[in-house]
């Protein structure tokens, strides 16, 4: 089974990065483009058979280790 | 005193730190991140600057859970002292030793020279040789120095006595210009500027001397 992770910063995070690639979008004639946050997509390969099990595991996964809290959110998606 | 200072894949200020603990005469220890335990009777430890596992998923957040980690966390909690220099920082805050955390700096680039700090707290063995208040030299070298907590955070920080140093002229966006926080024992210190790259006369200036020296004859008289 394989689950997919999005990470991105809360809301009200300044991203600097995201800031950077909106002002090269800019730059490069996308006019328009009025927000960028950038974020993580992670993968797993788990062993795991049971979707509601691998939900839980992930999610302990996000909170232990893949997310940081403190300024990141996170989506778990069992595929 | 009897120091160590863990190594981690991609640290690079470990020998530093060492010789700074050295020079404040103590007994220096070099340990392993994969060593599950810490040397006995060490009084304190130094998590070094770099770019452990080269800053992957975030940076400090593999070395924060490396096995090493777990013995300093149960070492602060003891009530030992502990000091995380740049990366050691992040490391620090990884592990919910210090609150907050460490974002990429708001102007973007590497920041790398020597920037003015101010003395915020006098406080525990790390502050106690500097004067309140007294502004200090240190080099900063970094892309993630941005500190970030919310403002209720910081307030409790201030209230606490917990804000360590702040820079005089801000090189990363921190939030309320913070460069160094505090436990709220006050013997767990993690600062961004680097006071073991400004301990001789060499290094262009010696502001750094005080921190080791000060924890020296805390330890020392213990």
């Amino acid at each position: 089974m394989k689950a997919r992770v999005h990470v991105m910063l809360k809301n009200g995070v300044l991203d600097p990065q995201g800031e950077a690639v909106r002002h090269a979008l800019g730059a490069l004639g996308f006019d328009g483009v009025d927000g960028v946050r950038q974020g993580k997509v992670i993968e797993l390969d788990l062993s795991e058979t049971s979707r509601d099990k691998a939900k839980v595991s992930v999610t302990d996964m996000c909170e232990k280790l893949l997310a940081n809290t403190v300024i990141e959110s996170y989506r778990v998606e069992i595929l | 005193m009897r120091a160590g200072v863990i190594v981690f894949p991609g640290s690079n200020c470990d020998r530093d730190l060492a010789v700074a603990f050295a020079q404040a005469g103590a007994d220096v220890s070099m340990v392993w991140h994969k060593d599950v335990s810490l040397p006995d009777n060490l009084d304190v430890i130094g998590i070094p600057g770099g770019f452990s596992f080269g800053d992957y998923l975030r940076c400090g957040a593999i070395a924060a859970r490396s096995p090493i980690c777990s013995a300093v966390v149960e070492h602060a909690k003891r009530g030992g002292y502990v000091i995380g220099i740049c990366n050691g920082f992040q490391v620090l805050c990884e592990t919910g030793l210090l609150p907050g955390t460490l974002m990429r700096n708001s102007g973007i680039k590497f920041v790398c020279k020597t920037i003015r700090l101010r003395v915020e707290t006098t406080q525990g063995a790390f502050l106690q040789n500097y004067k309140m208040g007294q502004e200090i030299q240190m080099p900063v070298a970094h892309h993630d120095g941005n500190y970030t907590a919310d403002d209720d955070l910081i307030a409790r920080l201030d209230g606490d006595g917990r804000v360590a140093f702040r820079y005089l002229e801000n090189p990363n966006g921190s939030a309320s210009d913070i460069a160094g926080v505090l436990s709220a024992n006050k013997r767990v210190l993690g600062l961004m500027p680097h006071p073991e790259r400004a301990v001789e006369a060499a290094h262009g200036g010696t502001d750094g001397a005080a921190l080791f020296a000060g924890l020296a004859s805390v330890l020392e008289n213990a």
